[in-house]
């Protein structure tokens, strides 16, 4: 193994640590519920992207590809439950801003 | 290498595009762009089986079910947009300037760790790891799945009783 693809490792992980950034901004500085979930999407995203550049780079791609279909099923199920809850809400407080949703509140 | 450098620099381009737009239908359309262009970085990392999941779940499923909910819930017209506007921009205009000071502060930090590589693995194929070897793992995606089928069916349930 090379020290090139270490090399190559490293840029990927740089921009890992930047798609996690931009993702937990994004779930922290919204107050709509459908951008929340757009920003786990990102940091999801980032995770995939980690778990694709580690396989590569130790060469164990079979691995790292099975390991990724299993967390993009699990990514479509929790974001359709997800969608599912934020519907749910929508139709029960006619908002999806995070501040006016307070039954829960006490 | 060079090509690999532009395409996540894309990439991460996008996302900021996806979090940072005003309007959240051109943010759901942002993120089908995020995922494409990941799937592109999966084709030139040897992976192609997790590339095609990424391109037709995550930029084709998740994108219908963002867009179908904001269809749905139709969150802001146009004048709420319009008043929101600089609310958003003030919340988001830091995150720029976070992105280039730890791009920066990481592109001076010198990690040299050393790095012991395993041994490359013996089974190549990505569908012979995944049903023989990681064939538990599967039952459980499936019941994952099971749960997510019951989860929308109990939901839609309550709602239709109200």
């Amino acid at each position: 193994m090379s020290s090139e693809v270490i090399n190559l490792f490293f840029y990927y992980g740089f921009f890992v640590v930047m798609l996690f950034i931009i993702g937990i901004y994004c779930v922290l500085a919204t107050f709509n519920l459908i951008r929340a979930l757009i920003g786990l999407e990102i940091l999801i995203k980032a995770v995939t992207l980690l778990l694709i550049a580690v396989g590569y780079v130790t060469a164990h791609e079979a691995l790292a590809q099975s390991l990724v279909i299993t967390l993009i099923v699990i990514e479509a199920v929790v974001i359709t439950i997800s969608v599912g809850v934020v519907v749910g809400i929508h139709s029960y407080n006619k908002s999806l801003d995070v501040r006016k949703i307070r039954n829960l509140k006490g | 290498m060079y090509l690999d450098i532009i395409i996540l620099v894309v990439l991460l381009l996008a996302s900021l595009w996806t979090v940072m737009t005003r309007s959240i239908l051109r943010s759901a359309i942002g993120l089908a762009l995020t995922s494409v262009i990941l799937s592109i970085v999966m084709f030139r990392l040897n992976s192609p089986l997790a590339a095609v999941f990424e391109l037709s779940v995550c930029a084709g499923l998740i994108s219908v079910l963002f867009v179908s909910t904001i269809s749905i819930t139709q969150p802001y017209t146009t004048e709420e947009i319009l008043k929101r506007m600089k609310d958003m921009f003030a919340r988001f205009r830091f995150l720029p300037l976070i992105i280039i000071v730890s791009a920066i502060g990481l592109a001076f930090v010198s990690i040299k760790p050393v790095i012991n590589l395993p041994p490359p693995e013996a089974i190549k194929d990505a569908r012979v790891m995944l049903w023989n070897v990681r064939g538990f793992d599967v039952m459980g995606q499936i019941l994952i799945l099971l749960t997510g089928v019951f989860g929308i069916v109990i939901l839609f349930k309550e709602g239709l009783k109200k």
